[in-house]
């Protein structure tokens, strides 16, 4: 069981672009599809980043050790559907207009917090191998990859920014993370 | 391969009626309700479609409506901003049926020599009405055309004599959180308000709406009356609207109340002045395909020469 446990997550965390593909194939994405695509990718790669951070706390608190060879692929998966909701963004949203893309970036505050957590999760990404582990030895591996805590908080604002009225999903992201890293800096301060 | 099928897929390329064509169909619909075989007339559009509206008869077009293809039926009708029946774009179509837009009336208010309760029959009755094809241009910089039915704002407004004090007027929403599922959440503060300088008001542009694509107007547009102001961004364009008040100062209206710096009291269309979270220089015209420029927004959406002058001498970028 264990051996297929890999395999399987794997293609779980692939469902969402599966039904994305399937919602366009059969039915398409609506009046607005650049908007319903671009959306549906980031809320997944929140829900990732979310999802990688939540194995650790789930692991100790539920003792369940075998959840952390999971904790990478889950990552790597939020830093997919991340390069995907970008390049939707890019590619349909502003249709390769780098002039206007370039201006949002610089202009509008959700899009600049948005861009610093995809140039901050880029590091990360590129040190996901077991060999970079090593080469960065692991003191200075788990140092770098703290910036996850600050992606995540920054993911969550770029969501809280974009919203016109409706904060309520953004919100409930925001309990969510708030409750994983109170998690981490309760067990912090209890070992300090 | 997800890109081919998406096209081919996509309502936005496929389903876009030639202007020609929807006016033929339209044609028929009406035939056929003639003839009293409505029954057939929604399996003659097309069988999938959703149940179509009510044709309104004697409607003549405008001369000056704009030569563009209109968006299709469906995306006008499924895409909307409707807070009152919920917050996301397919909310009002879906939430939406148990609202009941008739027997209707409006309160008129305020500076005006003739004011009362109307039944919006007689509201409208006295006037001719007109199909106007109007560029739609909502703040969130996406954008439709649509054939809007309804009469001249100003020719209603001028038969209730507003006084010289009359320098404004506001509009407002109906308020029925029981059929109205949003407004039982107090993220906007209900009703809905908005409002007009009185000149505004007037201009000939502005029209008071009550059909669209040649049928009345569905409850998800605004059923059975509102406002289509095409040089404005589309939440000037009030929805369902109980009561008309003719006053003195500078109404309230929600957004701006909601947030001040993001909508303004005049909110007219202006790619100069963007929105602070987004560019207001172009838009996503609904429909378009799916890999596509977006299209340059015109300064008062297309309409500066009828209404620049209402503004003439006033810094935009300060009263947006
Ligand atoms: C260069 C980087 C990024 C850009 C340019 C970008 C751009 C955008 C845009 C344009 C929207 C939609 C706004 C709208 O439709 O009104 C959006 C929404 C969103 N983005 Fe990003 N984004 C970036 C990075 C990220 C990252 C790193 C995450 C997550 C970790 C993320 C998660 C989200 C979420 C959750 C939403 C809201 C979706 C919804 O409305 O349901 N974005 N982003």
């Amino acid at each position: 069981m264990t051996r297929f446990a890999k395999p399987i997550v794997f293609a779980l965390c692939l469902l969402p672009l599966a039904w994305l593909a399937h919602k366009g194939w059969t039915a398409g994405f609506g009046a607005h599809p650049q908007e319903y695509v671009n959306r549906f990718l980031g809320d997944w790669a929140l829900r990732f980043l979310l999802l990688a951070l939540a194995v650790t706390p789930l692991r100790q608190i539920g003792d369940w050790p075998q959840l952390a060879r999971f904790r990478r692929m889950i990552g790597l998966y939020a830093f997919f559907y991340v390069v995907l909701h970008v390049s939707s963004y890019v590619v349909a949203t502003h249709f390769f207009d780098w002039a206007a893309i370039w201006k949002d970036i610089v202009k509008r505050n959700y899009i600049t917090v948005g861009m610093a957590v995809f140039v901050m999760l880029l590091p990360l990404a590129a040190t996901s191998t077991a060999a970079m582990v090593k080469r960065l030895g692991a003191a200075r591996w788990k140092k770098l990859h703290r910036l996850v805590y600050l992606a995540g908080i920054g993911g969550v604002f770029h969501f809280f920014m974009m919203v016109k009225l409706d904060w309520r999903e953004p919100l409930l992201y925001a309990v969510l993370l708030a409750f994983l890293l109170g998690y981490r800096a309760f067990k912090r301060l209890r070992r300090a | 391969m997800l890109i081919k099928h998406v096209r081919a897929n996509d309502p936005s390329s496929s389903e876009i009626t030639p202007r020609s064509v929807f006016a033929d169909r339209r044609r028929l619909l009406k035939a056929a309700a003639a003839a009293g075989v409505w029954a057939l007339a929604p399996a003659a559009a097309s069988a999938a479609k959703p149940a179509r509206g009510e044709p309104i008869p004697n409607v003549v077009k405008w001369p000056k409506s704009l030569p563009e293809m209109p968006t299709a039926y469906d995306l006008a009708t499924t895409y909307n901003n409707f807070y009152e029946f919920g917050f996301d774009k397919d909310d009002p179509a879906r939430h939406s049926s148990k609202f009941k837009p008739r027997p209707w009336t409006v309160k008129v208010e305020g500076h005006a020599e003739k004011t009362g309760t109307f039944d919006l029959d007689d509201l409208i009755k006295p006037h001719q009405l007109e199909e106007r094809v109007y560029r739609f241009r909502c703040v969130e910089a996406w954008s439709m055309v649509v054939p809007w039915v309804g009469v001249p704002l100003g020719d209603v407004l001028k038969k209730f004599g507003p006084t010289a004090k009359a320098k404004y007027v506001a509009f407002q929403t109906v308020l029925r959180p029981e059929e109205m599922p949003g407004q039982r959440l107090a993220l906007l503060k209900w009703p809905y308000v908005e409002g007009l300088r009185l000149d505004e008001a007037m201009h000939p542009l502005a029209l008071l709406t009550v059909g669209m694509y040649g049928e009345l107007l569905p409850n998800q547009n605004g059923a059975p009356l509102r406002l289509m102001l095409p040089w404005k961004y589309g939440f000037k364009s009030i929805k369902s609207i109980v009561r008309i008040a003719f006053v003195e100062n500078q109404p309230p209206t929600s957004w701006n109340i909601a947030t001040p710096s993001e909508y303004g009291f005049y909110s007219n269309v202006n790619p100069r002045v963007d929105h602070p979270r987004w560019t207001q220089a172009t838009e996503r015209r609904l429909g378009d395909p799916f890999f596509s420029p977006r299209r340059p927004t015109p300064m008062f959406n297309g309409y500066a020469d009828e209404v620049a002058h209402l503004y003439a001498g006033m810094d935009l970028a300060k009263l947006y």
